[in-house]
């Protein structure tokens, strides 16, 4: 391990700076990082073979439970495409409802990315303070669909539920106390000098870099690049509403705070203008539960940038092929990067800053064979095999286990 | 004799110690958690932890030296508990007095660190050996301006003999007022001693999960957390005795309720700045200390040896 | 130059307002009306279209035929991931979420409830 006094460190894929399990190899010398390799696929649940033998229905719940944050987005992005792919316009009460719900949980989103950027640099008392504020937004989002996280609001052909009047007192009036506390936190970022020497200069990836690795949302735009899918492909009620795509050229992690909390202040009067525009009508088109024939491709500006989903029908309840590309896959390329040349105290923050969320990203895992230089796509059934036949190996006794499985289900 | 190994072991030091830094690590974690809205830990937390830690099983790792990984911890309990057997707590007399046992009082403190690094590096992982280093790294920067603060006020009192120099301020109370800067100095040093937040990095838990105590658990854990607590308090009192020596000539009574308002009161600073800051990197805490602490501290001593000329005619 | 500290004003005012957190079982805030929790399943209009374990994306719940026109259903809280399609997927109104959250419990077997069907000579006129 000490070889001309470089070593080589684990972070991950257990690790108190990953809310996620996944693994960066990092190599030290003393206290700066000399090179950064990444290994994915921790997470990988096989949610896009579990599609193809769900109904569009039961897909819905399934997709939106790829991830916890950023579920809305995930949801509405599936149920567009399958929509598409139907031809089914959808009412325009139910696309002012699911702006509201995307635009709640990107307040939620940022919020509660505040507070793991504060704990990250040992700033707890940040994480406390922002995550009480995400109390009052979680509380609305429960009222209003009925879960916390996981909405369940989106249907094939609209909404599930409707927006009551007294609900939009009560939207307004933590519209207008999150902006208070967004305006205090922003004070916060720019005076506050442990935090300004913790963030700044860390973390730096140029607008050249971040073209050329792809990278997405937040990340990219504290770059200077200036793409946003709300506003580059407007979906939804986002092409009547009217806000600004928040951008730095700071290119650090400081400049990706400041770009969430413009995009923090800018949801605040989106909701208040969805709840303004919202026109009444019905929330939801009746539809058959077969999709015809065809195939879609559909993007969506989660709060961790840019989403997309493909779906492939061939005129039965169950969909053929779905892709899911989530925007960590996109925006992880740049960590290496970024780690070049920096302290190990930087690492924690600089992962952090990307908003990184494994479980959305872990999809398919193509392996390399480097000695004979070919690529092998496994099938199912082989790695079910192959998984079976390691485990037994290393001595495990499945009949035990699959009496306690039978019993618990 | 017996008078003297109840004072060693009771009263006021082993279980005294051990239940006042109880109380003290609850003061703070409450004080911590309101200060961020938040209820905070019941009463009984800290002996509940530290019973549950008993309680539970003592891994050694594997590559581990066993010896110098089992003994660290005692190592750096003992040397807290001989600290305080030396500060004039309450009352202008420590139990044991001689001169120059501030130089004793203030190595007996930085044994813990020592400890710490040499549990740390023997637990042979690399998260330990990355903390066990930047421990030593981080002793570098706060140890000058800890001892510069501390023995300027002992330059004005001519001595050094903690309890003689308690006696002199209580007999010129104004004169502590001089010293407030070294008080700044004094609180600073002692967050990076304790390795609390801004200078907690060899204990950074998002980056080196837990630092040089990485692989220690059970009992081991429990004297280790001991060790800490009774740290925070030798310490706090130390500096208790020496920048805030106020009624000092009252009844015993009064006296030990005084002496638990100043441990407290320079507890309760402590967390509040912990509260305050973000963790700083090591290369900017040296630089911190270095290029302003250091100086400071150096004023201050100038400040004292000018006063002591000065207030002498 | 930028002080350190800024935040110490918030400090202060928070130590001296009602905590944010409660002292959870002690006290205990509930959820907001129109949270999905534990299912209930209303016997007299079930028809036994078993629409609901078509919609059901965990295989949850089971119509099981007792009788004529008689229906119970079996509901296993470890899979059901309370997303409330089968309410929505039953026309008759038969199954209905109440707010309860709180079904945490030490064996398995108490995760499965069983809804009776009607009682044997109708409902009570």
């Amino acid at each position: 391990m000490h070889d001309s006094g470089e070593v080589i460190i684990p972070i991950g894929p257990q690790h108190p700076a990953l809310k996620e399990p996944e693994c960066f190899l990092i190599s030290l010398r003393g206290e700066k990082i000399t090179a950064a390799s990444i290994k994915l696929g921790y997470n990988h649940r096989g949610i896009e073979k579990a599609c193809e033998s769900r109904t569009y229905i039961q897909d819905l719940y399934l997709i939106e439970r790829i991830c916890g944050i950023c579920s809305h987005s995930h949801s509405t992005c599936f149920v567009q495409a399958v929509e598409e792919i139907a031809g089914i316009e959808i009412p325009g009460r139910a696309k002012y409802i699911r702006t509201l719900i995307g635009e709640l949980e990107r307040i939620h989103s940022h919020l509660l990315w505040l507070g793991v950027a504060g704990h990250e640099i040992g700033f707890d008392t940040l994480l406390m303070y922002t995550w009480r504020d995400r109390e009052v937004v979680m509380d609305i989002l429960a009222s209003l669909t009925g879960n916390r996280v996981n909405y369940g609001i989106n249907t094939v052909g609209g909404v599930r539920r409707d927006i009551k009047p007294d609900h939009q007192e009560k939207i307004l009036k933590a519209m207008d106390l999150l902006e208070e506390r967004t305006k205090y936190y922003i004070e916060l970022g720019s005076s506050e000098s442990t935090l300004i020497k913790r963030l700044s200069k860390v973390g730096m990836l140029s607008r050249a870099d971040a073209k050329n690795l792809g990278a997405v949302g937040p990340t990219a735009r504290a770059s200077g690049i200036e793409r946003d899918v709300r506003k580059d492909d407007p979906y939804a009620a986002y092409a009547e509403l009217d806000f600004k795509v928040i951008t730095s050229d700071k290119c650090d992690v400081y400049g990706r705070t400041l770009v969430r909390l413009g995009e923090l202040m800018q949801s605040f009067s989106l909701v208040r203008q969805v709840m303004q525009k919202i026109p009444s009508g019905p929330i939801t088109v009746k539809t058959g539960r077969k999709i015809p024939s065809g195939e879609a491709v559909s993007r969506y500006e989660a709060p961790r940038g840019e989403d997309f989903h493909y779906v492939r029908a061939n005129g039965t309840e169950m969909p053929e092929r779905v892709k899911v590309r989530a925007p960590t896959l996109a925006n992880i390329q740049a960590v290496s990067k970024m780690l070049e040349d920096r302290y190990l105290a930087d690492l924690p923050i600089v992962i952090a800053a990307i908003d990184p969320c494994f479980s959305c990203t872990d999809r398919m895992v193509t392996l390399h064979d480097q000695t004979r230089h070919k690529k092998n796509t496994f099938a199912w059934e082989t790695i079910r095999r192959k998984s079976i036949s390691w485990y037994r190996q290393q001595g495990v006794d499945f009949k035990a286990l699959n009496k306690k499985m039978a019993k618990l289900f | 004799m017996w008078q003297d190994l109840f004072n060693i072991l009771v009263f006021p030091g082993g279980l005294f110690l051990f239940v006042f830094g109880l109380a003290a690590e609850f003061v703070d974690r409450k004080l911590y958690a309101r200060l961020q809205n938040r209820a905070g830990p019941p009463w009984f937390q800290p002996l509940a932890d530290f019973i549950k830690l008993i309680a539970k099983e003592d891994l050694t790792p594997g590559e581990a030296d066993v010896a110098v990984f089992k003994l660290a911890p005692i190592l750096a309990l003992a040397a807290s508990l001989a600290a305080f057997l030396y500060i004039p707590a309450w009352g202008k007399r420590a139990l044991f007095s001689f001169n120059g046992d501030v130089i004793v009082v203030l190595y007996l403190l930085t044994l813990p660190t020592l400890a710490y690094f040499l549990g740390g590096w023997y637990s042979r992982s690399v998260y330990s050996m990355i903390g066990a280093v930047r421990s030593l790294t981080q002793l570098f920067a706060y140890e000058v301006p800890l001892f510069l603060s501390i023995l300027a006020p002992a330059m004005l009192a001519d001595t050094w003999n903690l309890s003689e120099m308690v006696s002199f301020y209580s007999r010129h109370p104004g004169y502590c007022f001089y010293n407030i800067p070294g008080f700044v100095v004094a609180v600073i040093a002692l967050l990076g001693k304790l390795e609390k937040v801004p200078f907690d990095i060899p204990e950074a838990e998002t980056e080196i999960v837990a630092g040089a105590f990485t692989e220690y658990g059970g009992k081991l854990l429990a004297l280790l957390k001991t060790a800490f607590n009774i740290e925070m308090v030798v310490a706090a009192s130390l500096l208790a005795a020496v920048f805030l020596p106020f009624g000092l000539d009252l009844a015993p009574a009064a006296l030990g309720l005084l002496y638990l308002v100043r441990v407290f009161f320079i507890i309760a600073i402590v967390a509040f700045l912990r509260t305050l800051f973000a963790r700083l990197r090591l290369d900017q805490m040296i630089n911190f200390c270095w290029k302003y602490l250091a100086p400071l501290a150096l004023a201050q001593v100038a400040l004292d040896l000018v006063l002591k000329g000065v207030l002498a005619r | 130059m930028n002080w350190p500290g800024k935040i110490a004003q918030q400090l202060i005012q928070s130590l001296f307002s009602k905590p944010a957190t409660l002292d959870y079982p002690a006290q205990r805030s509930g959820m907001p009306e129109g949270f999905r929790g534990r299912l209930k399943f209303i016997p007299k209009n079930c028809v036994g279209c078993k629409l609901c374990m078509r919609d059901c994306p965990s295989n949850a719940i089971e119509i099981i035929k007792v009788g004529d026109k008689r229906y119970e259903a079996h509901i296993n809280l470890a899979k059901c991931i309370y997303c409330g399609q089968c309410v929505d997927s039953c026309f008759k109104k038969a199954l209905e979420i109440t707010g309860e959250f709180e079904l945490a419990a030490l064996k398995p077997d108490q995760l499965k409830i069983i809804f009776d069907a009607e009682p044997e000579n109708g409902p009570q006129k």
